[in-house]
């Protein structure tokens, strides 16, 4: 079967040649680096909540400085399948609804104190909490004037563009791979996000759970990212489209999957939020802007990636008949090119790349097992700002969600930042419907 | 194990709230994407609009129960166009994003903390169910048999949910067999040729945006009506799974949605309390008890695909007309 | 024919691209739609005569598809104004386009196919008191008018011969009947002018003569008919009137005979397209001549009509 021989062996060359330079641009990135320092947690997030429930279990509490109620600050309650952040309100006080009696985590998420207030115990911010025979349980976080620097607002912008453009890059790497799959297939993968997941889960199993290197670790993620791109294609998507199976039907396939595979890793994971072990917790001054160093390699990583990338879609074979594909699959297999095998290849790729992005972004927030889901309609924002189906696109798009969601931050409050990013989409959609980069559709 | 309260409780979830609720949002996404072809994911949206919009005014300005049924409708209307106006003129995966952006828009704004004092933020909202207890027409007491066997309050939550679920099927039946159904059905299929004829496509979908939404507000009072409104509750979770009973009833069905609803809730039950069951009688030892209400939701993900791939028309829909790839 | 004026008794004065009719039914002017860079369309003027069966005819490519979308309001146009029966259309959404009688078909099938036969027909109708959403729910209201046009609907898939086919999915149609059916379906709402782009491709020949017998019917009706087909034949036997496009611009226009022995005719047709369509064109021009001709007039199609026909003269 020479045919599947030259199959595979493109394929092993495609994703060969992904990991080969992932390693080396960071290594490149990480020799222009500095020596690890001790531990550190990576900033935290306030990802959105979830779940399905109707309970009156509640955590909360009271945050004050001296007698001053201090508003917005961010508690984060973690439990077994259970992450949400609760915010003081203008009286200082928080609340957690949580599904039900049992044992939880409350952590202070110190970012989110006003300047020049600190916890007054930094080493130990995290409370455990026994929901046992009550229905409501109080934390107390102690506060005082601590060692917080004041910050200019230039200073706080330009970090928050700085994370941003680092959160966008991370954003395109995932959202390329929903917009080629898109562009060759004109498929919605809702299973998208859960691809990033699986990226930041099996990484955090090899780095931090087993302890290999980082360099290795990174190497069996992307493999193993590649492979559920190849199985995504050659089990389930290549059979849909044989049987004819039409596109609406095939994306409900793709919510079906991310709701199995979501579950599935919750089951093994569990609820809890991971920090990943990178050894990369320097901060790095830029300017007046600090930001740690796993960002900065977070960064170089991307921009590598993504220029080898626009060189793989522009300058060689299968990137051209890739485009071709996209453009015009009839008249691309027509005109002799393999629209099935340029479909898996671009299966692999995306995974590859979304698996990297997990990564990345575990590295930059922390590790659950909803986090992909937490940014699959960023993504999709990336990719329809950008013009559904066009790579550059989705890199603009990101860029965009990116940074308007960390630099928002600074005047809006924090739980409304995703909120803004999806108001932006509607209103690019409004303004110019075929999005930033995208052309209109042949009608008649 | 008491598998005899197993089975009762999953009876029990045939005739519950939820599930009318369920039904209700089911029929309203069957109008969207059954009939229309409109893909809304945003359905989780219009219920919290829904339930908000009741609750809201209930609490702060004492709206009479009808007053606040109204307020929900027309602020389920509002948001319909506000989805509408931007997408209903693109291709349709269109209004799929940013349907589902909006639902978590509406989301995420509810629980923001600046707006505590209204929405309750994270916490939500209790305490507003009084106007409609009031108006509870039955004695007290107990009424059914067997597993049904509910309080006053209990029969008139029911009694009131599912009317609204017949009330909307009937409108349903009424518009579908017509010729504004036709028109409709006729969109679904392919938009370009009934504009060529002289339908204005724009308004018809339109109407159909706002027709399913409504049905998801008034399906999102249901919900709250015999508890509290929870922000969390309405995440894009909630508009999968009400497109999980969808499907499995038969979109363009006037029973597939009801049907759907109660296939889903009594298996929800059903395949939670077995599992909890046997893990408690040491059958299955290898997994916990948390973990058990993890494989309920796994066997979602998988019913759904399944479903799609080997049933496309769903219990009720006809295979025929689904097995033509327009 | 003569070395003086081409004259015919649809148009006034001279017979020419953008003549001027008698009784024109759509008058365009400076009507152009680029894609890109592509002048996809770019017609300075023509009109369409009414009560006439006029055929649009070019090479693939020649922006006849594209030019039925801007008149009908399913494209818009860069520039340009356009009017039907005197009323401007430009900036008018398509349904409106429909409503004023202008009604049309689509090169790629659009039939509906998840609704039976006669639910297709049944939607072409107008006047429905049952499109309306509240009356809807109320049967008696509409059951009268649902019943006289199912009677038409059944009258006219009679003629088509798809009347067995009523209660069927339209998706079980083969090509050729759901191009019968979707042309069927847009005369129940008694357009005043039927705009058919290509009706006969994929439809069975024996089918395609009663479709002539149709097309003509049209027109005895009352009905104007715009076309767009490349069946030479069809085009000769039926059209009154025909036009020719090629890249973006009409490049020709006059009776059938006439035009299909224009050189400019065969220069659109050979220019961009000279594998297919062309077994009728060379069966009545010189093979050999056509060649010569065709590179005379390639750099200006559009030069004076005058020059052209003293080219016809030659021969
Ligand atoms: N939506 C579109 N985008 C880009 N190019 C288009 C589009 N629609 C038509 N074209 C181009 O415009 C030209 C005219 O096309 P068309 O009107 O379909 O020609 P015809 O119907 O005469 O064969 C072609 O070159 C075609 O590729
Ligand atoms: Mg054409």
């Amino acid at each position: 079967m020479p045919l599947a021989i030259r199959h595979a062996s493109t394929l092993l060359r495609v994703v060969g040649a992904i990991i080969g330079t992932t390693l080396a641009a960071l290594m490149i990135v990480l020799a222009m680096g500095l020596a690890p320092a001790s531990a550190q947690t990576t900033p935290s997030p306030s990802p959105s909540p979830s779940g399905d429930f109707t309970s009156t279990f509640t955590i909360g509490g009271l945050i004050r400085d001296g007698d001053t109620p201090l508003e917005g600050v961010e508690v984060r309650v973690e439990g077994d399948g259970f992450d949400e952040v609760g915010t003081t309100g203008a009286d200082g006080r928080w609340v957690v609804p949580v599904p039900a009696q049992g044992k939880y985590t409350a952590t202070l998420l110190p970012d989110t104190l006003p300047a020049g207030v600190a916890p007054r115990d930094p080493e130990n911010i995290t409370r455990d909490v026994n929901l046992a025979t009550t229905n409501t349980v109080n934390v107390l976080f102690p506060t005082g004037a601590g060692t917080v620097v004041e910050s200019n607002i230039g200073a706080t912008i330009l970090t928050r563009v700085i994370y941003g453009i680092n959160f966008g890059l991370l954003l395109a790497l995932g959202a390329i791979g929903i917009s080629l799959i898109y562009g060759t297939t004109k498929l919605n993968n809702f299973a998208h996000g859960e691809m990033v997941t699986f990226g930041a889960v099996i990484f955090f199993l090899f780095s931090t759970v087993i302890g290999i290197p980082l360099v290795p670790a990174i190497a069996i993620t992307l493999v193993l990212s590649a492979f559920t791109g190849y199985a995504q294609d050659a089990w389930l998507h290549k059979p849909l489209r044989r049987r004819g199976v039409g596109l609406v039907q095939a994306m409900i396939v793709t919510i079906g999957l991310s709701i199995l595979v979501r579950y599935v890793i919750l089951f093994f994971l569990g609820g809890n939020v991971q920090t990943l072990n990178t050894g990369l917790t320097e901060n790095v001054n830029i300017g007046p802007a600090t930001i740690t160093l796993a960002s900065l390699v977070s960064m170089g990583v991307s921009v590598v990636m993504l220029i080898l990338v626009g060189l793989f879609l522009t300058r060689t074979r299968i990137g051209k008949a890739t485009r071709a594909v996209s453009d015009n699959a009839q008249l691309a297999a027509a005109s002799g090119i393999n629209v099935d095998r340029i479909i898996r290849i671009v299966w692999v790729l995306a995974a590859t790349l979304t698996g990297l992005s997990g990564i990345l972004y575990g590295i930059f927030r922390q590790v659950n097992w909803n986090m992909g889901f937490q940014i699959l309609l960023l993504l999709f924002a990336a990719v329809t700002l950008g013009g559904l189906g066009s790579a550059f696109g989705a890199l603009v798009g990101s860029l965009i969600i990116g940074i308007v969601t960390e630099v928002s931050t600074v005047w809006i409050p924090n739980d409304l930042r995703y909120a803004l990013a999806l108001v932006i989409l509607i209103l690019v959609l409004l303004v110019r419907p075929q999005g930033v980069l995208g052309r209109k559709e042949r009608v008649g | 194990m008491d598998w005899g309260q197993i089975f009762n409780s999953a009876a029990g979830e045939l005739l519950s709230p939820v599930t009318a609720a369920y039904a209700l949002a089911a029929i309203g996404i069957g109008v969207h994407f059954g009939y229309a072809g409109l893909l809304n994911f945003g359905q989780a949206g219009f219920m919290a609009i829904g339930a908000y919009a009741f609750v809201i005014p209930t609490l702060l300005f004492d709206f009479p129960l009808w007053a606040a049924l109204l307020s929900s409708v027309f602020a389920s209307i509002l948001f319909a166009f506000l989805l509408g106006i931007p997408t209903l003129r693109l291709r349709a995966d269109y209004l799929a994003i940013v349907t589902i952006a909006s639902a978590e828009i509406v989301r995420y704004v509810v629980m923001t903390t600046g707006l505590t004092a209204i929405t309750g933020g994270a916490s939500g909202l209790s305490g507003f169910n009084s106007t409609f207890t009031a108006l509870n027409p039955f004695a007290d007491g107990s009424y059914g048999f067997g597993p049904w066997v509910f309080t006053a309050n209990q029969l008139w939550v029911r009694v009131f949910g599912w009317s609204l679920v017949v009330l909307a099927s009937i409108l349903v039946f009424l518009l579908m067999r017509s010729p504004w159904g036709r028109v409709v059905k006729g969109i679904r299929e392919d938009e370009d040729a009934v504009r060529s004829l002289g339908k204005n496509v724009y308004a018809y979908k339109m109407q159909a945006l706002i027709l399913g939404g409504v049905f998801g507000s008034l399906a999102g009072v249901i919900y709250v009506l015999p508890r509290s409104v929870q922000p969390t509750n309405y995440a894009t979770t909630l508009t999968f799974f009400i497109w999980t009973m969808l499907l499995l009833g038969g979109a363009a069905t006037i029973l597939g949605p009801i049907v759907g609803a109660m296939i889903f809730a009594v298996l929800l039950t059903l395949s939670d309390g077995l599992i909890r069951g046997l893990i408690s009688a040491n059958i299955i030892t290898f997994i916990s008890s948390t973990q058990a209400g993890q494989v309920r939701f796994m066997i979602i993900g998988a019913v759904l695909m399944l479903l799609v791939i080997f049933r496309p028309q769903g219990i009720f829909g006809n295979k025929k007309e689904l097995s033509f790839n327009v | 024919m003569s070395e003086t004026m081409q004259t015919h008794p649809l148009v006034i004065g001279e017979v020419g691209p953008g003549c001027k009719k008698v009784d024109p039914i759509v008058v365009a002017d400076n009507v152009t739609r680029t894609f890109g860079g592509l002048k996809a369309v770019d017609v300075v003027h023509v009109e369409i005569p009414r009560n006439a069966i006029t055929a649009l005819i070019g090479p693939n490519g020649a922006g006849k598809t594209t030019f039925f979308n801007l008149l009908t309001g399913f494209d818009k146009p860069n520039t340009g104004t356009w009017s039907f029966e005197g009323h401007s259309l430009a900036r008018v959404p398509a349904f409106r386009v429909a409503r004023k009688g202008m009604v049309r078909t689509f090169q790629l099938t659009k039939s509906l196919g998840r609704l039976s036969v006669l639910q297709n027909m049944l939607l072409g109708a107008t006047k429905q008191p049952g499109e309306n959403i509240f009356t809807a729910l109320i049967k008696p209201l509409w059951r009268g008018r649902e019943q006289d046009i199912t009677a038409k609907a059944e009258d006219l898939l009679d003629r088509f011969k798809l009347l067995e086919k009523s209660s069927d999915y339209a998706a079980s149609l083969s090509g050729g009947q759901r191009k019968l059916l979707e042309m069927a379906r847009a005369l129940m709402s008694d357009p005043v002018l039927i705009m058919l782009d290509e009706p006969m491709a994929g439809v069975n020949p024996a089918l395609t003569q009663s479709l002539l017998g149709h097309v003509k019917q049209l027109k005895a009706d009352g009905m104007s008919v715009l076309f767009v087909e490349h069946d030479m034949h069809m085009v000769r036997h039926i059209s009154d009137w025909v036009i020719v496009m090629a890249e973006g611009r009409v490049v020709a226009e006059g009776p059938p005979d006439q035009v299909m022995n224009d050189p400019a005719v065969i220069d659109a047709y050979l220019g961009a397209h000279h594998d297919t369509d062309l077994g009728e064109m060379t069966g009545t021009i010189p093979v050999a001549a056509a060649p010569e001709t065709a590179t005379a007039t390639a750099t200006v199609p559009t030069e004076t009509t005058a020059a052209e026909t003293e080219r016809e003269v030659e021969k």
